[in-house]
This record gives structure tokens, C-alpha cells and sequence, in this order.
């Protein structure tokens, strides 16, 4: 297979392939991070004679039931949101293969412990267990953050656990294992770095769930607080809205709660390809 | 003196798959083991290496015995073993580089400065060039990867070798090529040797001393499935 790759194709530079998924992302990324930064606009500015306006040229999402323009509140929603997705989802993952690759890689009664306290947790439905850990502070980004992570990293442990386990058969860990390296490093230098592309994989798959689930708490107004901009808050506050026929106070919260989860989800595809390391090496396009 | 004595051992302990089994290889000696698949030579040849506990028996390595594998053995003893298994591409981790590879039992036991110089010595001795070494374990064939694995195996300077079917994924020039570099490794060192395999013709010829599986006591008789 290598032989029939020709010497200067192996070593062509790595050039990341633009994709629609990548682009939207970037955007997504981009405009939560600028639009606060360069427009000195307030989102929270309540303009009553300008009630549930649909969709103009001064106002382009239109506005809602107070008056504020929601294009800028969705803007800042989708900050809250990804905050809220990228921090949740990368300390659940964190946890998630520290637990999982101690569980697998001590192995013995140390993994069956792990592991059915991770079922434990799991029984319990994640919704319920978020509420649940949201309800023990006051409402906040960082409790719905917490609530998150809390719920999200079993899946990730089991993932881990399982693929450290099928790689500790492997022959290479015998060689490690004859070769003098200690428990620590057979973890550390072989294991992780196998399970890596995986963890990683769960981690960006993660994310848009995390901002469903932040959705999800602040839609049954127990993430962020009401007046807060976050994109649950306002497909919540859109209810009443939808019903008299006023659509644009539900449609665009929720597109900004679907576009940016889908591009995660198609950034997390191409990168699944990539981290493969048979794949390295493979002439890019 | 690498001493075996009443060996079970096996995956499920009511069916081992090596029953009570001796077998000891004298210092310097290469003795080879001699068994149709699934008979559970390779399973006798990870216990002598100390990579897999038996349930039963004992392992005695130049006097001292063993009282732990895998990681409960001393790294001492761990490390008198050079072990090469059958399937190359299951034994590199597919991430490492080959010079990596062959460094990496220096550099798991603190000796990383020795790791450049010996690393070409013996890339040398195996015929591994300098652009093979910075490829990948998939970038390169089965023997060439097999090469490496040898190395890997030597770079510890071990006193015992143990070839789990070295040269049975590999064409005649390779399989010679690397028998001819663990000879000359046991000429210099006087290294001892245990391998394993099914092809009577090359290991009468390799080793001073053959082994019949169906001869070692007690050995299970109906090989198992796998």
C-alpha cells in the first residue's frame, strides 16, 4: 500500500480541505466573537413602541415582544450557547477519559467499580440529573456549565474505557510492557494517544448537545436567567408569540440553535478522517 | 538459566491452555519450540517473558525467580527479555515513529541519551535506512516493519530473546537476514533464546536444541480452537 505512494506525494504539506462545515463554523465562531466587540449596540435596549415588528431592513430577525432587536440578541445568545457548549463539553470529555482510561487501563475490580458507578449515573435520565444540579445554585452560565459536563461525560468514559481495553491486548503493549515502561507511561505514551482521535471525536459531538441541553434548561426556565440573551431563553419567551402568528421570534433562535450544531457535527466527520494516522500521510487534494 | 517448571497457564482457568509444562533453555543456548497453531506455545513463550501469569508453576531467570508479571515484575527482570511476536503491525504502535520505536525502551527506562547513537547502531545491524526511520509503522512493508521490531527488541541489550514466530509473516531473505542478526547478537552477548514456531526446517537449523510440543509433560493434548 505505502509502496505505491510515490516519495514527494507522501511528504505533501497537509492542506486543511475548506469545507461548507468548516466555513460555518469559523462564521458562527467569528461572529459571536466580533459582533459584541464592534457593533455598540445594547441587546437588552427595550423599544415598546417597536413590539413583535416581522423582519425589516432596521431590524432584520424583527423584533420581540418588548421591542428588542433580535438579531442582536441571537448573536448574543449564540455566545452564551457556544460558551456554554465548548467549556461544557471539553471538561466532560476531560473527565470523561481520565475516568475511562483508569477504569481501563487498571482493569480488575478498580474497572468494575468505575464503571457501575458510571451506570448509576446513567440510569438516571441526564434532563432530570441537569435539573437537578442546576437547582443547587443560583441561575447562572456556570451552573448550566456544571449541569452539563456532569451529565455528559459517562458516554465519553464509556467510549474511552472500551477502546483502552481493546488496545491493552495489543502485542505493542506487551513489547512496551517487556520494554520496561511503567503502568503510567503504557497509559500515557500508548493508550491515550490511541484513544485520543476518539475522545476528541466525542468531544466536538458533544458540543452541539451541550447547547441543545443549555436550550433545553433555559427553555424550562431553569438554565440562564429570563432577561439573559441565550437562545433557549427565547424560543421559551417566542411561545405565546408563535401562537398569534408571529413566527420570526421562533424561527431565527432556532435556526441559530440548528446551523451551528450541524456544522459541528460535519466539522467533527472531516476531522474523524483526518485524525485517522493511516491517513496521514495520504496525498491531499 | 531460563528454567519453566510445571507451567499452566491458559485465558480461562478451567480450560488452560498449557498444562503443567517444563522447560528450561541454558545460558547462551538457543532452543527452539516446535507446535501446530493453537497449541499454546506462544501463550508458554509470554509467560517465560513474563507478559502473561501463569496460574501454576514457576519461572527461574538466572537464579532469581520470578514473583510478578506484566508490570508487578521488578523492571529489571522485565527487561532481561527482548521479546519479537509474530504479526509486526499489531506489535508498533501505529503512531510512533520507526526510530521512535526502536527508542522507546530507552527512553521508558531513563536512558534517553543513549537513545541517537544506538538507534543508528543498530538500524544499521537490521538494515533499516535513515529515510525508514522517519516513516510510520503503515508506511513501511511487513518485513521492514518486522526489522524494526527486532531492533526494538535488542536495543536493551537483553539476556534472553524470545521470537513468539519472528520470521512467519516475512519472505526467505528476510527471515534469514534476521535470524542472521539475533545470531550475531548472541555471539557478542552470549544471549540465550527461546522461539517459537511451526517450521521444523528453520529452527533445526537455527537452534542448537528443538522442542516437540506433543514432547513436554503433560501438555494438552487436543489443541483448542483458536
Amino acid at each position: 500500500m505505502a509502496e505505491t505512494v510515490s516519495g514527494t506525494a507522501r511528504r505533501a504539506p497537509r492542506v486543511p480541505r475548506p469545507s461548507v462545515s468548516g466555513a460555518l463554523v469559523a462564521a458562527v465562531v467569528l461572529v459571536a466573537l466580533l459582533v459584541p466587540a464592534l457593533v455598540p449596540l445594547d441587546e437588552q435596549a427595550v423599544d415598546l413602541g417597536a413590539r413583535l415588528r416581522p423582519p425589516s431592513w432596521s431590524h432584520p430577525f424583527g423584533t420581540d415582544e418588548v421591542g428588542r432587536d433580535l438579531l442582536l440578541r441571537c448573536v448574543y445568545g449564540l455566545r452564551v450557547s457556544l460558551l456554554v457548549g465548548v467549556v461544557a463539553a471539553f471538561a466532560a470529555t476531560v473527565v470523561g477519559t481520565a475516568v475511562g482510561a483508569l477504569a481501563g487501563a487498571l482493569g480488575g475490580w478498580a474497572d468494575r467499580v468505575v464503571m457501575r458507578v458510571v451506570d448509576l449515573c446513567s440510569s438516571v435520565p441526564h434532563l432530570l440529573l441537569g435539573i437537578f444540579v442546576v437547582a443547587m445554585f443560583r441561575p447562572g452560565v456556570w451552573p448550566v456549565i456544571v449541569s452539563v459536563a456532569f451529565t455528559h461525560w459517562l458516554s465519553t468514559a464509556r467510549i474511552v474505557r472500551a477502546e483502552v481495553l481493546s488496545l491493552r491486548s495489543r502485542p505493542y503493549i506487551d513489547a512496551a510492557v517487556a520494554g520496561g515502561s511503567s503502568r503510567w507511561r503504557v497509559t500515557v505514551r500508548h493508550l491515550l494517544p490511541g484513544v485520543l482521535p476518539q475522545a476528541g471525536l466525542a468531544a466536538v459531538l458533544m458540543v452541539p448537545h451541550a447547547i441543545w441541553h443549555e436550550s433545553a434548561l433555559s427553555f424550562l426556565g431553569l438554565g440562564l436567567p429570563t432577561h439573559q440573551a441565550s437562545l433557549g431563553n427565547m424560543v421559551q419567551a417566542a411561545r405565546g408569540s408563535l401562537l398569534a402568528g408571529d413566527w420570526w421570534p421562533t424561527l431565527f433562535p432556532g435556526l441559530f440553535i440548528i446551523v451551528p450544531t450541524l456544522a459541528v457535527a460535519g466539522l467533527a466527520a472531516t476531522w474523524r478522517d483526518r485524525l485517522n494516522p493511516r491517513r496521514r500521510s495520504e496525498p491531499t487534494l | 538459566m531460563l528454567e519453566l517448571s510445571r507451567i499452566t497457564a491458559g485465558y480461562e482457568r478451567r480450560a488452560p491452555v498449557v498444562r503443567d509444562v517444563s522447560l528450561s533453555v541454558a545460558a547462551g543456548e538457543a532452543v527452539g519450540l516446535l507446535g501446530p497453531s493453537g497449541c499454546g506455545k506462544s501463550t508458554l513463550a509470554r509467560v517465560a517473558a513474563l507478559l502473561h501469569r501463569p496460574y501454576s508453576g514457576t519461572v527461574v531467570i538466572d537464579g532469581s525467580p520470578a514473583h510478578g508479571w506484566r508490570h508487578r515484575a521488578p523492571r529489571e527482570q522485565r527487561t532481561a527479555f527482548g521479546v519479537v511476536f509474530q504479526q509486526p503491525r499489531l506489535s508498533a504502535d501505529p503512531r510512533m515513529r520507526l526510530a521512535d520505536l526502536i527508542a522507546e525502551p530507552l527512553r521508558a527506562t531513563g536512558r534517553r541519551e543513549e537513545a541517537g547513537g544506538r538507534v543508528d547502531e543498530l538500524a544499521r545491524r537490521v538494515g533499516l535506512s535513515a529515510e525508514l526511520l522517519r516513516r510510520r509503522p503503515h508506511e513501511v512493508s511487513d518485513g521492514q516493519l518486522q526489522r524494526a521490531c527486532l531492533a526494538r527488541a535488542l536495543v536493551l541489550r537483553p539476556r534472553w530473546l524470545i521470537c513468539d514466530e519472528m520470521t512467519a509473516m516475512l519472505d526467505a531473505s528476510t527471515t534469514a537476514a534476521l535470524v542472521a542478526v539475533v545470531e550475531e547478537y548472541r555471539e557478542e552477548t552470549g544471549a540465550g533464546l527461546l522461539t517459537v514456531g511451526h517450521d521444523r526446517t528453520l529452527l533445526g537449523r537455527w537452534c542448537d536444541r528443538t522442542v516437540r510440543w506433543e514432547d513436554l509433560a503433560g501438555a494438552a493434548v487436543t489443541p483448542t480452537a483458536d
